[in-house]
């Protein structure tokens, strides 16, 4: 490990060994081998390949903190509205990584359904949780993953029973409130979908403008068999915070799960999402639109595993590069031996808008299945010269007939967010952010 | 209105337009016919303002220079281009663009906006004029459109802005006879003695619907000759073969009825 990234692990696991105690045996031993891990291993760099395009390095150079529970002054009820929008009654907010519960609303669930705080769902049933949080480190561990399982203290727990549907969204704030130091919170999350069950989860990353910070988050999703689930995920972290975050995602027997990622904040943003098709029949979309401007970094590394017969993947990602940003979609479909009648499409669209913007798009289809049908597509575009030019010749200005040809290719991706008040408040940032649009 | 005089475009090094002299006053109908490749497109994109053109010359537009405005300028100031091909622009919502646009032109004559409401209002009444099925203004800009429903949709918006010159570039083409009947009522019913347009067509079929004041020819980037509708039933019947020899001429009532 270089000097500057033994500084910032030293900062981060210092705390660790007091933290600990109240932890059982077992979790002991994950959190010592996971910083053991990063210990040996050190942090990803350009040169490993899954990380490629994120820049880990800027990172490394902030004396970042670990975040310790803590009542927010700075944040109400009011406050967390503005910030991540009011999306119905079911809300619980994380700050710095841990359960808000004055802050959460979580009143008229269904019956059996949980909405809770991981760390006190942890306490209540560590045998059936136990398993599930190391996961993502065991697997495939990488320092941040590997951060989280040795450091993350809390989380959200959303559990849903069998034959159970949730109709209004379950709306979970991760908050970012970190004042004067520099902080790390590693939020940790998982959604337990049970036999045909429906919900729709909403994820929202958010924080308060010039506060410098790392969200580490992972989130588990879990479906069983036959269990529907739509996934929302908006990350709007101001641009001076830091952002990395694998969603992993297992399916059952013919369940379906949906997920939208929306990348607009941070100044480095990773959003890796994994998802493994375990079983006949399932089904899965994830779509995603990332909009760097300025000097943001966002990445979207995505990995699909076809891991069992007649199951169906479609990726949609849509890229809007403006100033010195920089985007990446790094978009991997596995089919395994036995994956037999195996459907993937994956689609990449990438809009440049000024020239020293930036796109690195990389599809890595690897099967070793027969009878599959594959497609994919990938690429990168600046406007329409001649759209912009029959707008113009209706009158409308050329910065107006260039934002509104910009909104009109994210307008796509934002048609697909079923989440009403999500949609028009993601519509609304989109526009904002293209100002010709909105003045119209 | 527009008074062109010794207009020169090129795109990549290639002459287009040679030297294109042509004047059309207010309430006047001029046809600009000829050969595929004479110029008549890109004469009609270049008064429209398409900056792919290097041109030279000089176009008086009510006694504005013309040349130095930009395309949405010119638009506001109420030049508006038929386009030959329409862009469809997906995503964005038909009314949402024409409202937009119209507000834009409306701006400039020191208007006040329309809001939704009042413009769907506008709309519905302007869409009669071409036959337009009101399930069009919900879609995005031409998309999915048949060629047809895209000419009639160029006209619509023609209706809906006003303009005081229209260039209509190949309106006709693509189009079957009872479409081409439908959209030349519409052109007919914009007629005014305050507007201008400058009609665009390799055919003499569209001037049996929108009749012209005058008719010229374009070859090899000029007019080559001037004269009314009979001259084009002349075309008709000759073609454009001996007309692409002859020198160029500027415009001139002597030729009226010469043929």
């Amino acid at each position: 490990m270089s000097s500057t990234a033994n500084a910032f692990f030293e900062g981060l696991s210092r705390f660790d060994v007091k933290r600990n105690s109240h932890h059982p045996g077992w979790m002991k031993g994950l959190r010592r081998s996971a910083l053991q891990w990063v210990a040996e291993q050190g942090f990803p760099t350009a040169k490993d390949d899954a990380w490629k395009y994120t820049r880990v390095a800027p990172i490394l150079e902030i004396p970042f903190e670990p975040a310790e529970p803590a009542i927010s002054r700075r944040l109400s009820a009011r406050a967390i509205e503005k910030l991540a929008g009011d999306l119905g009654r079911a809300r619980l907010v994380v700050v710095n990584g841990y359960f808000a519960p004055d802050l959460s609303s979580l009143k008229r669930l269904p019956a059996g359904v949980k909405v809770m705080s991981l760390a006190a769902a942890l306490a209540e049933d560590e045998e059936l949780l136990g398993p599930f949080l190391s996961r993502p480190f065991r697997e495939q561990p990488h320092a941040f993953t590997a951060l989280s399982a040795a450091l993350a203290e809390d989380g959200a727990l959303v559990q849903i029973p069998a034959n159970t549907t949730i109709e209004e969204p379950i709306h979970v704030v991760f908050v970012s409130d970190t004042g004067a130091s520099p902080l790390v919170s590693h939020p940790r999350s998982l959604v337990l979908a049970g036999a045909n069950s429906r919900a729709t989860i909403v994820e929202s990353y958010v924080g308060i403008l010039g506060d410098v910070y790392l969200t580490n988050a992972v989130t588990d999703i879990v479906l069983e068999e036959g269990a529907v689930v739509e996934h929302y995920k908006l990350q709007n972290e101001p641009e001076t915070a830091f952002h990395i975050a694998l969603l992993d995602v297992r399916q059952g027997r013919g369940s379906r799960f949906s997920s939208h990622s929306l990348a607009l904040g941070a100044s480095t943003a990773r959003h890796e999402v994994r998802v493994r098709l375990e079983a006949e029949g399932a089904e899965v979309t994830i779509n995603g639109l990332y909009m760097p401007q300025n000097d943001q970094h966002l990445d979207n590394p995505t990995t699909i595993e076809h891991a069992a017969p007649q199951c169906t993947s479609r990726e949609l990602y849509k890229g809007i590069v403006n100033g010195n940003g920089r985007g990446s979609f790094d978009g991997r479909i596995i089919v395994r031996p036995g994956a037999f009648k195996t459907e993937a499409s994956q689609t990449n669209k990438n809009l440049l808008l000024s020239e020293s913007a930036q796109v690195d798009t990389r599809p890595r289809l690897e099967i070793f299945a027969d009878d599959v049908k594959c497609t994919h597509g990938a690429a990168v575009g600046q406007l329409d010269e001649d759209a912009v030019f029959y707008l113009r010749s209706r009158g409308v200005p050329h910065g107006a007939a260039r934002d509104l040809l910009t909104y009109a290719f994210a307008s796509e991706m934002l048609g697909l967010l079923r989440v009403e008040a999500l949609r028009s408040r993601v519509e609304r940032m989109v526009a904002w952010r293209f100002g010709g649009v909105a003045a119209a | 209105m527009l008074d062109i005089k010794d207009l020169h475009a090129k795109v990549e090094g290639r002459e287009i337009l040679r030297g294109l002299s042509l004047q059309v006053n207010a309430g006047e109908v001029h046809a600009i016919m000829g050969p595929n490749g004479s110029g008549k497109s890109t004469l009609a994109q270049v008064l429209a303002g398409r900056e792919s053109y290097d041109v030279t010359g000089e176009v008086l537009y009510e006694g504005k220079e013309l040349l130095a405005m930009s395309p949405e300028d010119r638009a506001v100031a109420g030049v508006f281009l038929a386009f030959q091909y329409p862009i469809e622009i997906p995503g964005v919502g038909n009314l949402y663009f024409l409202r937009t646009a119209l507000n834009a032109v409306r701006k400039q004559r020191g208007l006040e906006e329309l809001d939704a409401m009042d413009f769907l209002a506008l709309a519905r009444e302007r869409m009669k004029l071409v036959e337009m099925d009101p399930s069009f203004m919900t879609r995005s800009v031409n998309e999915g459109f048949s060629g047809g429903e895209k000419k009639r949709n160029e006209i619509f918006q023609m209706a809906i802005l006003e303009p005081k010159l229209a260039i209509l570039d190949e309106t006709d083409s693509g189009l079957d006879i009872d479409a081409l009947r439908v959209v030349a009522s519409g052109v007919n019913a914009l007629r005014s003695k305050d507007r201008a347009m400058l009609v665009i067509t390799h055919y003499q079929r569209l001037l049996d619907y929108i009749v012209p004041d005058r008719v010229h020819v374009l070859a090899n980037g000029r007019i080559v000759r001037s004269g009314t509708k009979d001259l084009a039933l002349e075309l008709e019947k000759h073609g454009y073969t001996e007309l692409e020899q002859q020198p160029a001429a500027r415009p001139s009532p002597v030729l009226d009825g010469a043929l």
